[in-house]
Parts: structure tokens; sequence; C-alpha cells
């Protein structure tokens, strides 16, 4: 079983998954937020590698990835800062980032590179399955695992191809929108979440949207694990990192008292 | 083999690189579009608004001045300048918001770079009657303001991008988020061969009207099918849509002809073809400027509607498979080719297609009477006068 898969076993504890762009405010910042997410109750991080042209980011996202990346942010570096970070942390550290970069990479040479630096999976917004055969096949040479995406409006025979293909989780995606935090949550999001839920046992983890507790604990009594981005690159802004420290904790307790 | 293949691909470029939302719209576009191509009064109304609305067929004019001054080839214009709007983007815009109409999509959205396919878009709304928003870069805002008057005068609201370099591919990225956000009842027209497929596929067959007629035109004229087919290439529409019926006749040579801005080896240009190198964006694979870390580079041309990053998935097969030669001309080149057409013919073209007539009019000089050259002229100057003003130092 891979370390992300770990992470599901026990099915009453619901997954607390946080996304930041990596070097967003600064590279120093990721190595100091990481951590502290980890020892705040957080299952997994998501590193986000910056990308020019993020287009299923909303703006909170879009904003700090411009910013990383004149900073001269590169995979390279998001690369080094991941080993950096597992030398201090155990939990499953995933890159989020679009397809252009790993191309460029070179697919083989980058999925070795996340080994190297004790990456356990990748998601990439803008390659769906049928794109995805080369990195396919290099992620499962070396066990990474290549997590998919199902939106609201995937039909039927989607979600079986999905389901099959993904490993990890399967990273739902609530609403048809870019990511960023939002009010309120589709009605729809049970119905949606059930759907997927009558054909696989995958683990589901749900997000974009999501930005308070409630949100998270509504997520939490049907899915598998909850996943926080924008909300928490805004509070990256302020500093101490007081406010962030009371968020994630409040994220943790509404998922821990969703019964 | 028809290209593209049933997954979008013209060789290794193209396909349908797209968050999953957008998955199950570009299903169902390709399903309506499949249905409308084979239903003969898809066509008939395209064709009859064509006629009367767009004005098609545009000539094929024989450059009597320009041929003698050139003192080489025979120089013909396939005169898509003279299309309503001014531009062959028209051509497009109402093969796509027939398509939308007949989907039942209520609303309408695309890019725009310099504003051509703006105005076209939101021409063709006004026409059938859908709301219109348009996203346009906040530099291009400024370098374009007629046309964004244009857009509004036809009822269409246009959104400003302050993202990124603030030019065309932002507007691109904005109004595929506003797609992903608002996909049940929204249009997602595009301007050029380029994106996920089947929008390559789709833009190329409407634009392809160029090339039908230019060949029906030249063979009732002149006898015989040209020697050369110069056209411009930013995305690649223009150029596509004359090569295409063409492509198939081995004897006659396709030029492509990008924009190399400041020069090549400035940095400074729109030449993906000439200097870029594979990648993704906006859904495709194709031949992309990009950094050494895959970051999508910002452009630089002195014509707005050729200063995009990516190109059509199947100019870079041509590139490949040697169809078509792919080349590049400066600014000032470009400057020297709009002076020259003004001057020897009545004609203030577009900085697009000056690209083409710089080119041209080199190629020319090499050839004899004999020799036929046809120039896609896909576009008139009227937008361009500012830029133009600016770059010559000419006073207004």
């Amino acid at each position: 079983m891979s370390q992300l898969a770990s992470v599901f076993t026990t099915p009453e504890h619901k997954a607390l998954i946080a996304y930041v762009t990596v070097g967003y405010p600064s590279i120093e910042a990721t190595l100091e937020v990481v951590p502290l997410l980890a020892s705040l109750g957080c299952d997994v991080v998501e590193l986000g590698i910056p990308f020019s042209d993020p287009l299923a980011d909303g703006v909170t996202i879009q904003e700090a990835s411009y910013r990383a990346l004149r900073q001269g942010v590169s995979p390279l570096s998001c690369l080094d800062t991941a080993a950096r970070l597992r030398e201090k942390i155990s939990i499953p550290l995933i890159f989020m980032t679009y397809y252009n970069p790993v191309f460029s990479f070179g697919i083989d040479n980058f999925c070795q590179a996340c080994l190297n630096s004790g990456i356990d999976g990748l998601i990439i917004p803008d390659l769906p399955p049928e794109e995805s055969n080369e990195l396919e096949t290099s992620t499962q040479q070396r066990q990474l695992d290549l997590i998919y995406l199902l939106a609201p409006n995937s039909p039927e025979e989607r979600i079986r191809v999905v389901a099959q293909k993904s490993r990890g989780f399967i990273y739902l995606v609530s609403l048809t929108g870019t990511t960023g935090a939002r009010e309120r949550l589709p009605p729809d999001l049970e119905s949606f979440v059930a759907r997927v839920r009558q054909k696989t046992s995958q683990p589901l983890c749900v997000g974009f949207g999501i930005s308070t507790p409630e949100q998270a604990q509504r997520v939490a009594k049907i899915a598998d694990g909850t996943i926080v981005g924008s909300r928490l690159i805004q509070l990256l802004d302020e500093r101490p990192l007081n406010k962030l420290a009371e968020f994630i904790k409040s994220l943790r307790k509404a998922l821990d008292n969703h019964h | 083999m028809k290209l593209p293949d049933n997954k979008g691909y013209f060789g290794e470029y193209g396909g349908k690189f797209v968050p999953e939302v957008l998955v199950a719209p570009l299903a169902e576009l390709e399903s309506a579009y499949a249905e409308a191509y084979a239903d003969t009064r898809f066509w008939d109304e395209f064709n009859a608004l064509c006629h009367n609305w767009i004005g098609r067929p545009t000539p094929l004019y024989f450059a009597r001045q320009l041929s003698a001054k050139l003192g080489g080839a025979t120089i013909l214009l396939k005169r898509e300048d003279l299309a309503h709007t001014g531009a062959h983007k028209i051509n497009n815009t109402l093969g796509q918001g027939l398509l939308a109409k007949r989907m039942g999509k209520k609303r309408i959205v695309a890019e725009t770079g310099a504003g051509q396919h703006g105005v076209a878009t939101a021409t063709t709304c006004a026409l059938l009657n859908i709301e219109c928003v348009v996203y346009m870069g906040e530099e291009d805002i400024q370098r374009q303001s007629l046309n964004v008057l244009r857009m509004k005068l036809l009822g269409a609201e246009v959104r400003p991008v302050s993202s990124g370099s603030r030019t065309l591919k932002d507007a691109i990225n904005e109004a595929i988020r506003d797609w992903i956000t608002n996909v049940s009842n929204t249009y997602y027209l595009l301007g050029s061969v380029v994106g996920p497929h089947p929008y390559p596929m789709m833009v190329r067959n409407f634009q392809s009207i160029i090339g039908k007629e230019t060949r029906e035109q030249v063979l009732a004229e002149y006898g015989n099918l040209p020697n050369y087919i110069v056209a411009c290439v930013g995305g690649g529409s223009n150029s596509i849509g004359i090569f295409y019926p063409f492509v198939d006749d081995s004897p006659i040579k396709l030029i492509g002809v990008e924009a190399a801005g400041k020069g090549l080896s400035s940095g400074k240009h729109a030449s993906p073809l000439m200097a870029g190198r594979t990648g993704v964006l906006h859904g495709a694979r194709s031949y992309l400027m990009q950094d050494e870390h895959g970051q999508v580079l910002t452009t630089y041309s002195i014509a707005p509607g050729l200063d995009y990053p990516g190109v059509g998935p199947e100019h870079c097969y041509y590139k490949d498979t040697g169809r078509v030669n792919y080349t590049s001309v400066t600014d000032n080149q470009a400057l020297d080719g709009f002076h020259l057409l003004s001057t020897t013919e009545g004609i203030i073209p577009a900085l697009e297609p000056a690209h083409a007539i710089y080119y041209a009019a080199e190629l020319a000089k090499d050839l004899t009477k004999d020799q036929i050259i046809i120039i896609n002229l896909s576009g008139r100057g009227d937008k361009d006068l500012d830029i133009v003003s600016k770059a010559t130092g000419v006073r207004l």
C-alpha cells in the first residue's frame, strides 16, 4: 500500500489535505509552513509547482503562482524544497502542477526526481486519463500515485474510467468552476459524491471552494477527505502565522467531530 | 489519411489537455459539430449568410502594379480584407455562432487580442441574438481602443483581463475560466485553429471557405493552380483556411510567415514554429514559446493578431512533414510590406498580412510572369493606423 493510501485506512478518520504554492510568499515560508501544517493535523500536503498559465485556478492561486514565478521558482527549486521538507516530516507530499512544466522537464526525469525528493504522488489538473499514457507508465514504475479528478458534470462512464485509473484517492471538484474560496458549496454536492461512491471504493477527497470549518464538516459527512487551498494561501500573507494555525486547527476539529 | 484522428491529433500535435470539467462539454461540442457537419441545412444557412451578410465570395484580385513594380511573378491577392468587419475572422465566428445557436446556448464567451476576433464575435452575436462576453487583456484594450468601442456598440460586454502578461494568452485563460464556470449555458467561441480538439478542426473547416473559393477563382481566371500561396501565421487560422484545400496538390508551394518581431535572436518575437519547442498550452500540444522550465513566454510583434506563444497543431504537423515551409518576417520588414501595398494598389493591409506581403514581394522578384503567387490578404489596416503612426513617427 502506498503512503498516500495508508492515510485512508481508518474510515472514521477524515483526511485534511492542504495546498500551498511552493515559493509563496517565499521558499523559506514554504519550508516553515509545511511542517507547521503537518504538526497541526494535516494528513497530506499538496505542493503547487507554479505555472505561468494556471487556467483551472481562480485569482488567489493565480496571484500566488505569478508572484512565486517572479521570484524565480522553478520545478527544480520545488523538487529541492520537497527534499528539504522530506527530511523534516513524514506525511505524504504530492506535487500539483500543470502538464507543461512536467512535459518540459521530461516525464521520466521528472518522475525520477520526484521519487528522489520523497514525493508520493502527482495531481495534474489539465491531464485527463486519455492523454496520460506516458505519465501513467512512468509513475507506476516508481510507485508514485497519479491522482485524477472528477467534476459534477462527469458522465457515468467517465466516473468508471477515472475510478479505475486514479491511484491514492480521487479528487472530486466540488463545483463547475475554478479554485477559490466560496461562501457556499453547491447544493448538489451530496448527490455528486454519492454517484461516485456507488461506483468505487477508492478514497474520495473533495476540493475547490472549501474555506470554512462548516463546509469541511459537511464534506466530512460524505467523503474521506477535504482539500483546502485558496483560503490557506490568503492566510500565508499574514505574519505571524497565528491565524493560519487557528484556521487549520478549526478544520481539524470540524473533521474530527463530523458525526 | 484524414486528420485529425479521432483523438484530435495531427501526428503528435493537438489532443485534449483540459481540466475534467471541460471533458464532457468538449464531447458534447464534438458530437453537435459532427451532426451539423452532416446536415445540409446547416451549410445552406452558413453559405447564404456568407454570401449576403459577409459578402462572399471575396475577390481574387490581380495586383497589376505591384507585380509590375517587382518585375517577377504574377501576384494575386485573396481579399479577405473586404469581408464584413474587415478580416477573415468572421467566417469562423459565423460558423461557430450558428453551431452555438443549434446547441441551444444562450451565452457566448470569446477572447480577443487585436480585437478583430472580438468584433467578429460581437457582430455574429448581434445577428443571432446571443449574449456576448469578450475577454481582452488590459494591454490590448489600450492598444486597440477603437475595436473596444465597436464591440460595445454591437452590444457585447468587454471584460478587461489584468492577469499575467495582460495580452491574448491571458484573455484565453480567462475565457476558458469563464467557460469552466458557466459551462451549462455558455459556448466558448475560440478564434483560431488552436485549443483542444475539436476547435482546430472546426475552425479550419469554417475558414477553408477561403481556399475553396481561391481554387475556383484561380482556375476560372487563369486555368491553372498557383505556384505559391503565402499567408501569415499567428495561431494560424487564415493560413490554414487558404492552405487546406491545396495540401494534396504537392507541386504548390505553401509558405507560412510568422512574426519575427525585433528579430529571432532578440527574443522579442512571436515565432513558435521557428524558435519554439514542443509543449502544451490551452488544451493542445504544439510548438510553443517557453523558457527552459516550461513556463510560457510573453511574445512580441507589431501585429497584435500574431502575438501568441503557441500555434495550431496542424501547422506543427505540416512543419514536421515539410508540406508547408515556415519562415518569419520582422516588424520593420512588415512595415515595408504595409507601405508597398498601400502605395502600389491603394489597399492598406492589416499588419498581420503585411508580413506575408513582404515575404511574397521578395519571392516574386526572382520568379517570372507565368508563375502565380497568391497572398492571403487576411484583413484591412484601419485598426493599425495608430501603431503605424507611432512606428513610423508620422504625427496624426
